[in-house]
């Protein structure tokens, strides 16, 4: 499975900063400067380390996808009820008419 | 001996004969808790109410002699096991206050057992951690030395077995996280074969990871525990249906006839000089009590933490996209606009560790990047499994120290974040190929700090781990130390 | 500049499954918001899905009825990104294993056909609804959706007009229609269509620069959509300019293509296989199986309408627009087979005629197949005329009589006795003399004055064709 292009070698990869706001971007997190500064250091600490894994020659190896033996888990089409509504909301920061609030996408 | 130092098996049968009703034990447990729990901080939630209902309840089915196992008996559950209607916070700010409209089909189980909840123990936020210090509502100490850790990521739950604060309690292990607590302080901790126990309801970190087992006293209170959670679920798809054994039927065969394996790459340095002696100890008793033990090698040994920290690191960065403030779980009130609201909601509600993992798993998965660490990760994962299906040609259970190190002090590792990793060499691999293990007291350092050898066995075969388990255990009273408090 | 138009559709359909893809929810359209929701579909901590049998028996099937080739195992991936109706923040779908493969479907377009490639057909999990109409700063989230099985129907880019497009939607709702997999109600948006849309000067081995085109659900709105799309790009390329790739939004009421302009950039939906789920095993006696099962598909009915009914293409065309009108009319004529086209002209004409005046679907009809072949059966016997038989439906029609029944109550058994209608038409010459007279000298269209008069003496009961021969006849005698 390939979601993009095929990086070199691991060992010695530094990740810029510019690239940590992309990560912590795309994981919506919203770092302070201080944090931005730790996690590029312990990041590349990190990778450095994993990067270790480019040592061991994998090909032809096949990816280990599903740590589960193969089973026969299925469900019967076959309805269940539902949550009371009361109680699929009762947990949420915020509801309106039955449904679950949220502060809409300001472009 | 008080009620609350007894065994789960030792309390079954007072129980059973009347010497005690399960409201006596109940009390017993929860008097234990309120006396030595603020120096332990085990708890984030103490269920006193609901435990003296179930002990009721519990009492009544005795008295009908429709008892069970586990009737009657005070457990604990670590706080990342859905338990409805019971605040589950995964010592999180961001699931404070949560309280799950379903129950885990462990804790149902139990429940169904005549259980008696006793309280939901203190965890490294979302499980990730070795030391429980990562938990947002402060650490637990070690009962043995409470300038110590007790180990992570559960703990809690370790601590609460090792002080009497309950008879048995769950954990969950996806690296260490049952068997490196269990031996920092001095207990029994089991991991079962992935697929073993049913994940539903166990708020997930790695999934293909991720195991629930207990912490218990002895290893026949293990087996018990293990029975009462084992078996298929059809609400987890990766669930095993291959059926339970009665792992009581040969737990006291003793060792004669097993093959123990001694992989060399766990006795190089980097371990503790006196751990690695009390598990060769452990080991001579084992030779003694008749099992034959010869060395293996398991090449891959030094590449297992890294494969992990990138395939564990990549499926948390998955698992933990759900808490976004809009269902559940907190919300920062004040952001202007969703995108706002995500990333300040969660930049609030995570901690430090935990968004370092969501930080290198999202980078693991992210485009251009998922062949060099992700899949490459996932392929030395087959290697490291492979290692153990050939070792496990020749023998019927391997044996290693559990961690390279007795408990550390509190703060001594939190600036370190590989070091902290490397905690969980030992076990790691485990969790990576799968298969069972378990941890058992084997002595203790210097500075009477536990040492715990670990045992791991083939897949789906607890019986025999717990056969060769149960033999060391009764040559030696490594099990019977008690912390004073 | 004369240029090529490249168009390819993915297709979303919702399975007609009862409950959701991966938790027992039922999946009724239109319910109060958050009514039909539970821990696993809420994406709560803890929860894990286990998959809908029956979603992946209906995914076989569209793949089989498309000529795909049928995967196994296929596997589950996870496509993350992050949106209040996504619960768990990534979505359960199908990656680079999809269950269907390598299909095809034929469109015909003024009576030429053309195979249209199908790349894949994978499964996935809906996302819930966010609403955002007059809400003033909030969007409300009901997820009774989220988790609804989809099938999605990646086509190669291998139309080539927006005609061909619509053609090929329409092919795949009946098919996925006819199986019973999909209700393909577009409104209610069980079936939805995004387009990729390019460009290229004819005869141009590369492709142009696609854009992602989105929000057009219905037929009409495809077709606005494309050829509004397809006249904008041309013009930038005439003009010399680039086309950006991006996703344009089909804008109903101003009739234009509208660029989705945000500050994301493109997605990275991170896939990795899911986890929690097992590769997906069909073993071929399962695909067996459901081939057998499988229903009569427009196409084929069509052509066997034509071959063993003895009907146009047109008319085979329209009876088997959709299943149930094609089961009635084959009732119809299970009922009375004399005259299957007879029958095909009553069921085309007044009974759809009287339904779509009551607003009634054919599953509706107050009329039973047996009722209507009744009266084709006396029709095609001859007891009573055509014209007859319009009185004879309007008796039927919402009762449970039968034809025979009606016709002797009535008393509108047709007159075909020789004897009776030589009487009537000797009447109706006497009763004339000028224009008989008149007839015999040559005004053969006084022929019609008198079969009207005869009819009339008749009350419509003589036979018209007999009418016609007795009165040529009589007339000419003198």
């Amino acid at each position: 499975m390939t979601s993009g292009t095929t990086q070199g070698a691991t060992n010695g990869t530094t990740i810029k900063r510019d690239e940590v706001l992309k990560i912590a971007h795309l994981a919506r997190l919203k770092l302070t400067e201080a944090e931005v500064d730790a996690l590029s250091r312990d990041l590349n600490a990190i990778l450095a380390y994993v990067g270790t894994l480019s040592e061991l020659d994998t090909e032809g190896v096949p990816t280990l996808d599903h740590a589960a033996e193969a089973g026969d888990t299925w469900r019967e089409d076959a309805p269940r009820r539902p949550l009371p509504r009361e109680r699929a909301l009762e947990n949420a920061p915020r509801t309106g008419d039955g449904c679950f609030a949220v502060p809409k996408i300001i472009e | 001996m008080e009620p609350f130092a007894w065994t789960l098996h030792e309390a079954r049968e007072r129980l059973d004969r009347g010497e005690i009703s399960a409201r006596e034990l109940t009390d017993a447990l929860l008097e234990r808790v309120a006396r030595v729990e603020p120096g332990i901080r085990a708890y984030n939630t103490v269920t006193e109410d609901h435990a003296r209902a179930r002990a009721a309840e519990a009492d009544a089915r005795i008295a009908d002699k429709q008892a069970g196992p586990l009737t009657g008996i005070g457990i604990a559950l670590k706080d990342n096991m859905a338990t409805e209607g019971l605040e589950t916070t995964c010592s999180s700010r961001i699931l404070k206050g949560y309280k799950p409209p379903y129950d885990g089909t462990v804790p149902a189980r139990l429940n169904a057992a005549g259980a008696v909840t006793l309280g939901k123990t203190n965890l490294d936020e979302f499980a990730m951690g070795s030391s429980t210090e990562n938990s947002a509502f402060g650490p637990t100490r070690n009962p043995w030395d409470t300038t110590r850790a007790p180990g992570g990521s559960s703990g809690g739950s370790a601590a609460a077995v090792a002080a009497d604060m309950c008879l048995a309690a769950l954990g969950s292990d996806t690296g260490g996280s049952i068997r490196q607590p269990a031996a920092l302080c001095g207990v029994v901790g089991l991991k079962p074969t992935y697929g073993r126990v049913s994940r539903y309801g166990l708020v997930a970190f790695a999934s293909s990871l991720d195991q629930i087992g207990p912490f218990t006293k002895d290893v026949e209170d293990a087996a018990l525990m293990l029975a009462a959670v084992s078996g298929h679920d059809p609400l987890d798809s990766t669930s095993s249906s291959r059926p339970v054994p009665d792992y009581l039927a040969d737990l006291k065969a003793g060792a004669r006839g097993l093959t123990v394996g001694v992989p060399k790459e766990y006795f190089v340095e980097g371990a503790d000089p006196e751990v690695l002696a009390a598990v060769r100890a452990g080991i001579d008793v084992l030779a003694r009590e008749g099992a034959k033990v010869v060395e293996v090698s398991l090449p891959h040994t030094a590449y297992a933490v890294a494969c992990y920290y990138l395939v564990a690191t990549a499926e948390a960065s998955s698992n933990l996209s759900r808490y976004d403030g809009v269902r559940y779980g907190y919300r920062d009130a004040d952001a202007q606009g969703l995108l706002e609201m995500y990333m300040a909601s969660r930049e609030a509600g995570f901690g430090t560790e935990v968004k370092r993992r969501i930080m290198l798993g999202t980078y693991a998965l992210s485009a251009g990047y998922y062949d060099a660490y992700y899949r490459k990760a996932q392929q030395v994962r087959t290697l490291i499994r492979r290692d153990f299906l050939e070792a496990f040609e020749a023998v019927d259970v391997l044996v290693t120290p559990t961690s390279p190190t007795t408990a550390f002090r509190l703060g001594e590792r939190t600036a370190d974040p590989l070091k902290m990793y490397l905690s969980d060499i030992f076990t790691i691999s485990v969790n990576l190929a799968g298969l069972p293990a378990v941890s058992l007291p084997c002595g203790r350092d210097g500075e009477g700090c536990p040492i715990g050898l670990q045992l791991i066995g083939r897949a789906f075969d607890e019986a025999t781990m717990l056969r060769a388990a149960w033999a060391f255990e009764a040559a030696t009273d490594h099990h019977k130390a008690k912390p004073e408090l | 500049m004369d240029y090529e138009v490249v168009i390819g559709l993915e297709v979303h359909c919702q399975l007609a499954t009862k409950t959701k893809i991966f938790c027992g929810c039922p999946t009724t359209f239109g319910q109060p918001p958050n009514s039909q929701t539970c821990p696993v579909c809420l994406g709560h901590p803890g929860v894990l899905p286990v998959l809908n049998r029956q979603a992946v028996a209906y995914t076989i099937m569209a793949g089989l009825a498309t000529h795909c080739e049928i995967k196994s195992p296929s596997v589950f991936a996870r496509k993350h990104y992050f949106y209040p109706d996504l619960p768990k923040g990534y979505q359960i779908s199908q990656y680079d294993r999809p269950i269907c493969e390598h299909g095809h479907v034929e469109i015909v377009l003024d009576g030429t056909p053309k195979r249209i490639g199908l790349t894949r057909i994978h499964m996935e999990e809906d996302a819930g609804k966010n609403l955002h109409e007059g809400l003033g700063e909030a969007s409300h989230v009901d997820l009774n959706r989220a988790g609804v099985p989809l099938i999605e129907a990646v086509s190669e880019p291998d139309l080539r007009s927006s005609d061909e497009a619509v053609a090929y939607l329409k092919k795949l709702r009946d098919i996925v229609v006819y199986l019973g997999v999909c209700d393909g109600n577009m409104e209610q948006g069980n079936l939805r269509c995004d387009a990729n849309v390019s460009l290229r000067p004819r005869g141009a081995e590369k492709l142009g620069t696609k854009v992602e085109m989105k929000n057009m659900n219905s037929f009409r709105f495809l077709k606005q959509a494309l050829e509004y799309e397809i006249k904008r790009q041309a013009q930038v390329l005439d003009r010399g300019g680039t086309i950006v790739q991006e996703t344009r939004l089909w804008d109903t009421k101003r009739g234009v293509t509208e660029s989705m302009r945000t500050k994301e950039e493109a997605h990275d939906y991170r896939y990795m296989p899911e986890p929690d789920l097992l590769p997906v095993v069909v073993d071929d006696a399962w695909i067996e199986a459901t081939r057998r099962a499988m229903p009569e598909l427009p196409d084929a009915k069509r052509e066997r309408f034509v071959a063993d009914y003895g009907l146009s293409e047109y008319d085979a065309d329209v009876l088997t627009a959709t299943r149930a009108l094609a089961d009635y009319y084959e009732q119809a004529v299970a009922a009375y087979s004399g005259d299957p086209k007879l029958t095909c002209n009553w069921v085309m004409g007044d009974l759809m005629g009287r339904l779509n005046e009551a607003g009634l679907a054919i599953e509706q009809c107050p009329m039973s197949p047996a009722q209507l072949g009744g009266i084709v059966e006396a029709i095609h016997k001859g007891t009573i005329s055509g014209k007859i038989a319009k009185t004879v439906f309007g008796h039927l029609y919402g009762t449970d009589r039968t034809a025979a029944q009606v016709i002797e109550a009535e008393g509108l058994v047709q007159v075909s006795d020789t004897g009776a209608i030589d009487a009537l038409v000797a009447e109706v010459i006497a009763a004339h003399p000028d224009e008989a007279a008149q007839y015999r000298a040559g005004k053969d269209k006084l022929l019609g004055f008198f079969v009207g008069q005869v009819m009339k003496q008749s009350r419509g009961q003589a036979n018209p064709k007999l009418v016609n021969e007795r009165l040529r006849a009589m007339l000419k005698e003198g």
